[in-house]
């Protein structure tokens, strides 16, 4: 899954001087006849740095993400549930390897990017700051955070950085899955008794909020993106996201008889867009700083992880001549 | 065909193909680098599926569904090894279980592949492709580990002694092998008890760990006929969380 690279950094306007007017000039062409830019390029210094920071973003979520999802695997309901979501998390681990590699290109390498997630200084996707207190929560992730995710990574896919276009691509195959995996899920708590789908209504209530930040800032509220919008790292508004998943999926949700939390949610038929009551956006930088209710809690677990497998990443780097006495 | 001998050998290998896929699964997200995240999981998903296979064959001998079998049984009704149900502790350990268990389990199902039961012989044929990457991954890096660092050997040594008298009790005989081996359903404890003792010695000469004589290892038995650590049912309880909730409903 995903939904970091919405929280772009303010520009400033001192970033681009120094570039060569020429190169710019041809870079900026290039992309604008939808050709790629490969790692051996020559790049502006900003879009290295936005790409990284982005692709760094993508690769934590997916990382970070994994953990309110896995922590179900070994409570899954029954053989089928069980290996799907092996699977899916799976996957999921195997998605920000492909992106800290994608990310590697541009030269930052992954243990300081993990070095980064662990100290704060790189975000990933707010989302996964909230609990997973029942199976439906976990449910809800699978099917609607994959399909916001898929939302994004398929604009993204169609950017211009090569290495992190075809990274995308070969997850955004996986999602699919993910998604008819989570939909399936829904479906049964859906057509289940009565207490299933009270479990769904719950998570849904709980997650519906997140879900909506999910997408980031509104438009009127954002920072100003237009360079990168330019240079295809952006590919779309927060805005534009948000309603392309309200359009896809709002209707899905309502046709499996379940609430929307949000009494204001309808399709506006002047505009063709999608009216909601406007995310609480205080909290969600409150939550995206630090102070959501799991944000230490994933950090610490991904903390503890990285110290306790410290010892095998060094006896990796080692060579096997370096002992010649048995330890006996 | 003896039904009841049949029976027993299937359980017992469905149930450490279960649990010790379980177990390889609470290693994802928490792995020392991805690629073990990565790895973990492939296996833990090839275990829960074998273990489904198994169940899957005792349900056409007239067991419950593998679900039900699965999924609502108490420990003492579980036939995994000792060896299979142990916390995962550091990776260290977790390696070497992987290592001891997964090279009896290739073995073993390779004995399998002869079988004069036709469907474990077929399904034994099917997955030994798969367990020999198992064996590859297993052997590779306790190569690479048991020859590297003083802290990684010394982990591995630490872990091996521990992890031995368990990995004995796989081997804990049934009191079918007699029907078994007769009927030519499987050759029995002691014949792959013995291949698996020469495998193991075979792969620890090429690292720095030392392994103890095998006369000086005392196995720890039990879980063969039901008696189990504390740790199986915590285990249990936590897999079947869910379904509990309400047992009718299909989830
Ligand atoms: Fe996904
Ligand atoms: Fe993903
Ligand atoms: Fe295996």
């Amino acid at each position: 899954m995903y939904g970091g690279g919405n929280t772009f950094e303010g520009i400033k306007s001192d970033e681009l001087t120094g570039e060569d007017p020429v190169k710019l000039a041809e870079f900026e062409a290039r992309i604008e006849r939808g050709e790629k830019i490969e790692p051996s390029d020559w790049m502006p210094k900003l879009y290295r740095k936005q790409l990284i920071r982005m692709i760094e973003q993508h690769a934590h979520s997916e990382i970070i993400g994994a953990l309110p999802e896995g922590t179900w695997i070994t409570r899954a309901p029954g053989f089928k549930r069980k290996m799907a979501l092996m699977a899916k998390v799976q996957d999921e681990v195997g998605h920000g390897q492909l992106l800290y590699s994608a990310a590697e290109t541009l030269g930052k390498s992954r243990e300081a990017m993990i070095d980064d997630l662990i100290n704060g200084k790189s975000k990933y996707s707010n989302i996964f700051n909230y609990p997973t207190f029942t199976w439906a929560d976990c449910c809800f992730i699978s099917w609607l955070v994959d399909a916001g995710a898929i939302v994004n990574q398929l604009a993204n896919a169609k950017g211009s950085y090569g290495p992190y276009c075809r990274a995308l691509d070969r997850i955004c195959a996986e999602e699919s899955f993910h998604l008819k995996y989570g939909h399936h899920c829904v479906i049964y708590l859906a057509s289940g008794t009565q207490k299933q789908r009270d479990m769904f209504q719950e998570a849904l209530n709980r997650w519906w909020p997140p879900m909506m930040h999910f997408f980031g800032p509104s438009d009127k509220i954002s920072v100003h993106t237009e360079i990168l919008m330019k240079w295809k790292v952006k590919m779309g508004t927060n805005d534009d996201m948000r309603n392309q998943f309200l359009d896809m999926y709002v209707p899905k949700i309502w046709e499996l008889g379940f609430t929307i939390p949000d009494p204001n949610l309808k399709k506006n038929t002047e505009t063709g867009r999608w009216d909601y009551t406007e995310p609480d956006w205080e909290e969600f930088k409150r939550v995206i700083n630090g102070d959501g209710p799991c944000n230490s809690e994933r950090l610490e677990v991904r903390r503890i992880a990285e110290e306790r497998g410290r010892w095998v990443r060094e006896a990796l780097r080692t060579a096997k001549t370096e002992y010649v006495t048995p330890l006996a | 065909m003896n039904n009841e001998a049949l029976k027993e050998l299937l359980y017992k290998m469905a149930d450490d193909q279960l649990i010790l896929g379980h177990r390889n699964s609470e290693w994802t997200g928490f792995g020392p680098l991805l690629e073990e995240d990565i790895a973990f999981s492939s296996m833990a998903q090839d275990k829960v599926g074998h273990s489904l296979a198994l169940y899957t064959i005792l349900q056409e001998l007239g067991e419950q569904d593998p679900d039900t079998v699965a999924f609502t049984r108490n420990a003492e009704q579980f036939h995994n090894s000792l060896l299979t149900e142990l916390p995962n502790g550091e990776y260290d350990f977790s390696l070497i279980r992987h290592f001891l268990y997964d090279t009896a389990e290739a073995l073993r199902f390779e004995m399998l592949t002869q079988s004069s039961f036709e469907p474990l012989a077929q399904l034994s044929a099917k997955i030994r492709g798969e367990l020999r990457y198992h064996t590859m991954h297993a052997n590779t890096w306790i190569k690479q580990l048991g020859s590297a660092t003083t802290e990684s050997i010394t982990r591995l040594q630490k872990s091996l002694e521990y992890a031995l008298p368990y990995a004995l009790g796989m081997f804990e005989k049934s009191p079918f092998e007699n029907a078994l081996i007769s009927e030519g359903i499987f050759a029995g404890e002691q014949v792959l008890e013995d291949k698996w003792k020469r495998k193991v010695e075979e792969v620890l000469a090429q690292t720095q760990l030392q392994l103890p004589a095998w006369d000086t290892i005392t196995p720890h038995l039990g879980g063969r006929v039901g008696k189990h650590t504390e740790h199986l049912q915590p285990l249990l309880d936590e897999m079947s969380e869910v379904l509990r909730i309400d047992p009718t409903a299909e989830w």
